[in-house]
């Protein structure tokens, strides 16, 4: 069990996580464990990463706000796109997640 | 309006949450051909976060665990036949009813006889230095994270506000593995339920009144807090600042609609802060100053799940009877609505909820005006 | 704030049994002062021992008939009823408390026992960990304590 999961395995009230099916994504350039049906987000914090991009004119970090969709504090880019609301996507395997800095950029294929 | 993809159905609505699922199944009871538009993954709206046991009387289900009642929604809305389109953005709303629609980056347009809004609400910020920094978040945010996403953000969590929302989230942190140092209130009494503030009470929180965060402080997400006492005015009581180490702020200082369809449709708007802000006017059945567009929920005023319950019902009802389909069985559609509103009513009974029923009457009587 | 102030205020209220009445045996203590639409604790009594009636926003009245079945604990909402009895020992009242947090403890557990404040009042025990299907997650734990403390003692923590 990975020292750093902050995933609730067993909740007084939710009971057992049963988790879906194990999926690989990378953070910029590290893998890291997620699972089917879970939110980019969700894998990120349990992970321990709480810093997802930083604002364009001061350069400072931000991470999740409302985790809901409608903020857009936690948009990162994702397999070359930016801007994408971590919160409220799904991971799938082998996802490309990178530290959004400013605006961020469209990576050159990428739809 | 030309689109490359046309849909039809007879009531449209606009949210999957508590609001619109009430609506789109009482419309279904009736015969309407029910179509939700929802931008999530999932229905429910913030439904599924609510694990605490719902206040109350038998009719509301009260007892019941909110995420409890959800799965029964789902299902009822399921039985009725309600088409539900998730991961759908509903990107615009008309005079004419009309709604655009985009779903996998495909556009269709939705056409339909009666509308009902019901896009709920979203958790307002303060700001104080450091209060962008990463861990700092809504109370509800952290509630989402823990409940439908099961994951902690942090470990040591200290709350602003101490209102229902900060009272409850501070308890199911605790119940999620958390600790909560203290629950910090700027007035000089508790916003919700004393039962709820007894709960964490009991279990060592500290609820401290007259209290405000000052500072949120870290290198590149938050690892200490500065609150401070504050006096009636307001203002910081110098000497009072006192520095809590924690990785969890939860903000829990209110909620505002999310009205923007309601804008674009060219409601009528009222300013009342006690509802979360600026509400679009309703009538007594939940219709809209745009004929044939209805409201329900939080997105018309900030109250509780149940009460988003009772104005979808009643919405959904309305709807029904102005399309000709309300099944009356040995009652007068009068009749029907009346008891739809008394249920409501009921919600807004006590000193908790006495001003959200003289807001809503507001509302009502700027309809007519 | 949940001091001995409220205890007097809650003593007064119609949800609180009398000092007769929590001499005699295990009873149902509700502590809810607010006028809140609220009365699963009546819908739920198979004695009809609580009444709230209409408006639903009544205080929850108690008429002291208590079979000490704890459904009442289990439902409320506000997790605000709890029971007492006096007379579990000669030296020692049970007090029953609904808990919603895991690991449950285990009988015998050593605990300290907590005022309505978080603060620490004395050592105790647990004497039963009441679970299963038709609680829905809202377990009873009692714990005895040193009678003295029974108008006091609504929470616990594991002693170390």
């Amino acid at each position: 069990m990975d020292k750093n999961n902050l995933r609730i395995e067993n909740h007084p009230v939710l009971g057992e996580y049963i988790k879906g099916k194990e999926v690989k994504i990378t953070f910029d350039g590290k893998v890291i464990t997620a699972y089917k049906g879970e939110m980019i987000a969700t894998a990120l914090i349990a992970s321990g990463i709480k810093v997802f991009r930083y604002t364009p004119k001061k350069n400072m970090p931000r991470g999740l706000f409302c985790a809901i969709g409608r903020c857009t504090d936690c948009v990162m880019e994702v397999n070359g796109r930016p801007n994408i609301r971590t919160c409220i996507t799904p991971v799938e395997n082998g996802m490309i997640i990178n530290t959004q800095i400013g605006t961020g950029q469209w990576k050159e294929g990428s739809n | 309006m030309e689109g490359r993809f046309q849909l039809k159905t007879e009531l449209a609505i606009i949210g999957a949450g508590p609001a619109g699922l009430c609506a789109a199944i009482e419309a279904a009871k009736n015969g309407v051909d029910v179509t939700i538009i929802d931008e999530n993954k999932k229905p429910g709206g913030q439904l599924f976060k609510q694990i605490h046991r719902f206040f109350g009387s038998e009719e509301h289900l009260a007892g019941t665990r909110g995420f409890e009642i959800g799965n029964m929604l789902l299902e009822d809305a399921k039985k009725y036949g309600v088409k539900v389109l998730l991961d759908s953005v509903a990107w615009g709303l008309f005079p004419d009813l009309t709604i655009g629609i985009s779903t996998d980056k495909k556009v269709s347009i939705l056409k339909s006889e009666k509308v009902v809004v019901a896009t709920g609400a979203i958790e307002n910020s303060l700001s104080f230095p450091g209060w962008t920094l990463p861990n700092i978040m809504g109370a509800g945010a952290a509630q989402t994270m823990i409940n439908v996403n099961r994951v902690l953000p942090g470990k040591k969590v200290i709350t602003m506000g101490s209102g229902n929302v900060g009272l409850i989230v501070s308890y199911q942190l605790i119940q999620a593995g958390a600790e909560v140092v203290a629950v910090v209130e700027a007035l000089d009494h508790i916003g919700g339920y004393m039962v709820h503030a007894s709960k964490i009470a009991r279990m060592g929180v500290k609820i401290l009144a007259n209290h405000t965060i000052t500072k949120g402080m870290g290198d590149k997400f938050v690892e200490k807090v500065e609150i401070a006492k504050i006096d009636s005015n307001f203002n910081i009581v110098k000497g009072s600042e006192e520095t809590i180490k924690v990785d969890l702020v939860c903000i829990a200082v209110g909620l505002r609609p999310l009205s923007e369809l309601c804008w674009m449709a060219g409601m009528r708007f009222e300013y009342l802060s006690e509802l979360g802000g600026f509400i679009p006017v309703h009538d007594e059945n939940m219709q809209s100053n745009i004929k044939g567009i209805y409201v329900a929920g939080d997105v018309t005023g900030i109250e509780e799940a149940s009460t988003a319950m009772e104005e979808g019902k009643l919405a959904g009802i309305a709807v029904s009877q102005a399309l000709g389909k309300l099944r009356m069985r040995n009652q007068e559609a009068s009749s029907i609505l009346n008891e739809a509103r008394e249920r409501l009513r009921t919600l807004r009974l006590g000193p908790f909820g006495e001003y959200r029923y003289q807001a809503k009457e507001k509302i009502i009587s700027k309809y007519y005006n | 704030m949940f001091d001995n102030r409220y205890l007097e205020k809650l003593k007064k209220s119609p949800g609180y049994p009398s000092e007769e009445r929590l001499e005699k045996g295990p009873v149902a203590v509700i502590e809810c002062l607010e006028e809140i639409p609220c009365n699963p604790c009546e819908t739920v009594c198979p004695k009809k021992s609580i009444k709230v009636g209409k408006p639903i926003t009544n205080l929850p009245e108690f008429n002291d008939i208590c079979s000490g079945c704890g459904k009442c604990m289990v439902v409320c909402p506000g997790l605000a009823i709890f029971m007492v009895d006096r007379t579990f020992s000669d030296s020692e009242a049970a007090i029953s408390i609904p808990y919603e947090l895991l690991p449950l403890p285990g009988k015998g557990d050593k605990i300290i026992a907590l005022n309505r404040r978080g603060g620490d009042v004395c050592k105790g025990r647990v004497e039963r960990v009441k679970t299963g299907k038709s609680f829905n997650k809202t377990n009873i734990i009692t714990i005895s304590v040193p009678k003295k403390f029974s108008d006091e003692v609504r929470f616990f923590k594991l002693a170390k």
